[in-house]
């Protein structure tokens, strides 16, 4: 089947849905199309908040040298002033379609503290802020009536003549490929965690949208830059939200010390999170830690406040671990959350494929550089959603609908069946995934280094060759996952390998790429951003972009 | 350790034509076949149903169809039926459901199946979009600045915000058991959401929408909704405060009002509950269609030796609920 609309979204979750609405605004025949429900998106576990500068005392230049300081100055600053300065309104608009931020003692919007930041400028809803804002953004998407493909996995953009014009995807429900052309697409399919275990990101969260502009020849940027947040629960690797330090929270080491004091005496648990992440890392290694991890400490707020504030964490170290916060410290260690790299695009989130638009956390424009800061990713999805939105609306009006695609469907399909018909050799995607995984964070974690990223990308190139030989357990059409499993397991070998060029590539420690080999920032080489291109069967091609500075030149970052 | 998991499969070779799957009765237009196939995984004792199922996937048949992502009680993709009840297979310890070490899962018989433990979720998005969940909002709409409200109305919604809309409230809904058309637990919860928002400009038109048959009034307080919600959102709750909304807004001219209201009223004059006036004081004396349309149920009442007594008795001590009315306010 063939579908046509002016523009489609891929993915359905806050970048995607702010984007599909601004399209719809602006008279666009818009469709967003997700392997999902949108509701199911993983912006719902955002926990605890959303950034701008509204309050006395407080400006959208400080909160941009916030971001910027926290991005160690690998941010691009034109792009993080539009961020900062235009949040204010982003936020007002949110509160217009109904979100039911907290408020304080008058009935204005109140706010938290949250890392890195130099003013409480944190606007949340409990802390189910990220499932407050996704559903409100939801039910205005049906307020608008937009069309929605649910549970549509996409297999490849369609891209003649080195333009972006659609999307082809399997239907889950039928089993059938589809293509549904469009002017522009907009890719906003968020993160890849997966590639990582544990990482505290959704089994959905497998870098799909990446990949597949990668592989039309979209520009990857930062992708060196993975996040580890310094609270993820014990075992399971579940988020223990910022929100929790910024309420008051201590950090312990089996000591029962404070030793935040000795990384970052005037922000302590408030520092960066690579800053608090590294911190723990070495408290763990130097034996310091209790079973490879570090304790936080919330029993001083007192369970009024935790109930109040901070209930979902509180429920999931409860169900997970069986330990009650309010009387007990929580084990927790850095874990791999958020990708600051991805699709490389312009401040109104095109990449430089005419038609191709993506933004949110696939996105790179770039805003969070080196290390993003807490709460900053939700205002991200908002501000560039919105921008993707109206550009790719008003981009659609210069192009005339793209004709044809049969062929290219076609050949997806042949693709597709090809796949579904590989005999098992033994290999399995689960085995792969584990392995890669375990890989990624061994080797690409907090610390690096050349010996341990030559292994990684050693080890990443065998697992695509077994790749190769995997086969789909699963003969059905009908809601076939195995067959989706496979080909995410495609998308995130591709993201791995990026990743892993990436940080090779970057010989300086900066931001949330910390490589004992080279333990300094390095200003004078690479104070510049690292440019993937897909290779196509050889190895990607590596570019550089430089910097864009404003008014902050790079300083000595501490906390 | 190891654990026994059964799970009820539906294996289809046809897509499901959208809009041929009823939500009830059983059994569904075009259902897939049943069988249930047993599985043995070794897992620890913290591990949840969903570990199983995904160490069942990954590892022993990858043909498992089963909806998950986030693991932890959030995206609420893995509703089913554990043990016979309506569950979050993430949250579900092994240990706690287990009986002899034996869990049965399955995809719950109130919803329409896609396939294994996919349920059609269709009917439940349906219910959401009936109730129009989204803010009208009220005018003028503050220039440049949020909407003065104070916090204590937005906590008051955050029980609501709490949902995931994982569906298990309607799937083991008694009312939707015998009314597919019944608005159904979640989709009240977030009406009152939006009814009870302060910035909201609709609030009486969507008091009258909710008022009329399938609505508020259908729910039969069983409270499964309440304690299958793994969210502590508590529809019933919700649905209870909205009912009082409406009849504070005036929308008494439906049944489930005069119903509350006849109930209301026996227990103020007799002390107890004259059944045999319920009925016509609910759908009218002279609303002979309705009337008779309880006639065949009346029928089997008095076979089964379950219908109530002719002549109503007063209880002793009238005055003591007297006195309890008075000092609640009562209905009237």
């Amino acid at each position: 089947m063939i579908l046509d609309h002016d523009v489609v979204v891929l993915g359905a979750g806050l970048a995607g849905m702010r984007a599909a609405l601004e399209a719809a605004r602006g008279g666009a025949n818009v469709a967003v199309l997700s392997k999902v429900h949108p509701v199911r998106s993983h912006s719902g576990a955002a926990q605890g908040g959303i950034n701008a500068a509204i309050g006395a005392g407080d400006s959208w230049e400080i909160h941009a040298f916030d971001t910027i300081k926290g991005s160690d100055y690998l941010a691009d600053q034109d792009a993080v002033e539009i961020m900062t300065s235009e949040a204010p309104q982003d936020i007002i608009e949110l509160e217009h379609m109904g979100v039911i931020f907290y408020r304080d003692d008058e009935g204005r919007l109140g706010t938290r503290a949250f890392g890195g930041a130099s003013k409480a400028r944190t606007y949340f809803v409990g802390d189910i802020t990220g499932q407050a804002l996704l559903y409100t953004l939801y039910d205005q998407i049906l307020k608008a009536d937009v069309k929605v493909y649910e549970e549509w996995f996409a297999t490849a953009l369609y891209a003649p003549d080195g333009t972006c014009r659609g999307v082809v995807a399997i239907d889950m429900l039928s089993g059938e490929l589809n293509l549904v052309r469009a002017k522009a697409v907009i890719v906003a399919t968020g993160g890849m965690g997966r590639v990582y275990e544990p990482s505290t990101n959704a089994l959905i969260c497998t870098g799909d949208g990446i990949a597949l502009a990668y592989r039309i020849g979209a520009p990857l940027m930062d992708m060196e830059m993975v996040q580890y947040h310094p609270t993820t629960l014990k075992g399971s690797g579940f988020l223990m939200t910022e929100a929790a330090r910024g309420e008051g929270a201590f950090l312990l080491n089996k000591d029962g010390e404070r030793f935040m004091q000795r990384y970052a005496p005037k922000m302590m648990e408030l520092a960066s999170r690579d800053v608090v992440s590294r911190a723990e890392t070495v408290e763990i290694a130097e034996g310091r830690g209790i079973d490879g991890n570090v304790l936080l400490d919330l029993r001083h707020l007192g369970a009024d406040l935790i109930m109040s504030k901070l209930p979902q964490i509180h429920e999931i170290a409860l169900d997970f671990l069986g330990i009650d916060m309010i009387t007990d410290p929580v084990p927790v260690r850095p874990g791999m959350h958020y990708i600051m790299g991805g699709v490389k695009t312009d401040v109104n989130g095109a990449s430089p494929i005419p038609g191709l638009y993506s933004a949110g956390e696939c996105a790179c424009v770039s805003v969070h550089g080196g290390n993003r800061l807490g709460a900053n990713s939700l205002l991200d999805t908002l501000v560039f959603g919105r921008r993707s939105g109206k550009a790719a609306t008003e981009f659609v009006k210069t192009v005339t609908s793209p004709a044809s695609g049969e062929d290219f469907l076609a050949g997806e399909q042949r693709r597709i069946a090809a796949l579904m018909t590989r005999p098992y050799t033994g290999e399995t995607h689960a085995r792969l995934r584990l392995e890669l995984g375990t890989l990624m964070d061994e080797k690409v974690g907090v610390y690096r280094d050349e010996a341990g990223l030559n292994e990684a990308l050693a080890g990443v190139q065998a697992l695509k060759r077994r790749y190769a030989s995997v086969a789909v357990g699963d003969k059905s059409r009908i809601y076939n996952q195995a067959l989706t499993f496979v080909l995410e397991l495609g998308f995130m070998l591709d993201c791995a390998e990026a990743t892993i060029y990436g940080a090779i590539t970057r010989k300086e420690s900066r931001g949330a790429q910390s490589r004992t080999d080279y333990p300094q920032r390095n200003d004078a080489e690479w104070l510049k951003h690292v440019v993937i291109r897909y290779g196509d069967g050889g190895p990607p091609k590596i570019d550089y972009q430089p910097v864009t500075i404003t008014k902050w030149p790079p300083q000595e970052r501490t906390y | 350790m190891k654990w026994t998991i059964e799970v009820g499969r539906y294996d289809r070779t046809q897509a499901p034509k959208p809009g041929t799957t009823r939500p009830y009765p059983p059994p569904y237009e075009n259902a897939p076949a049943k069988r249930y196939q047993t599985f043995e995984v070794e897992l620890d004792d913290q591990a949840m149903v969903l570990d199983a199922l995904i160490a069942i996937r990954e590892y022993q048949d990858e043909s498992l169809a089963v909806r998950c992502a986030c693991r932890s009680a959030i995206c609420g993709s893995c509703g089913m039926w554990v043990n016979g009840h309506a569950r979050l297979a993430c949250i579900s310890k092994l240990r706690d459901v287990a009986q002899d070490g034996k869990v049965t899962v399955e995809s719950p018989p109130s919803m329409p199946v896609i396939r294994d433990l996919v349920a059609d979720m269709t009917p439940f998005w349906e219910k959401n979009r009936k109730v129009k969940p989204w803010l009208e909002n009220k005018t003028p709409v503050p220039s440049g600045e949020e909407y003065r409200v104070p916090n204590d109305a937005m906590e008051n919604l955050i029980q609501e915000v709490s949902c995931i809309s994982c569906g298990l409230c309607l799937m083991d809904c008694e009312s939707y058991g015998v009314n597919p058309n019944f608005i159904g637990p979640a989709a009240l919860a977030k009406a009152y959401r939006y009814s009870a928002d302060p910035r909201d400009d609709k609030t009486t038109q969507r008091l009258g929408e909710y008022s009329k048959p399938d609505g508020v009034w259908d729910c039969t307080h069983c409270y499964e909704c309440v304690s299958v919600c793994p969210k502590g959102v508590a529809p019933l709750e919700q649905i209870l405060k909205l009912r009082r909304m409406a009849v504070e807004a005036g929308f008494t001219d439906n049944a489930g009002t005069r119903h509350a209201e006849a109930f209301a009223d026996s227990v103020r004059d007799s002390g107890r509950l004259n059944e045999l006036t319920l009925m016509p004081k609910s759908f009218g004396l002279f609303n002979i269609r309705a009337q008779l349309a309880s006639l065949p149920a009346a029928f089997n009442m008095m076979r089964a030796g379950k219908l109530p007594p002719i002549i109503h008795h007063k209880i002793p001590h009238l005055e003591r609920i007297k006195t309890i009315f008075k000092r609640l306010g009562g209905i009237k």
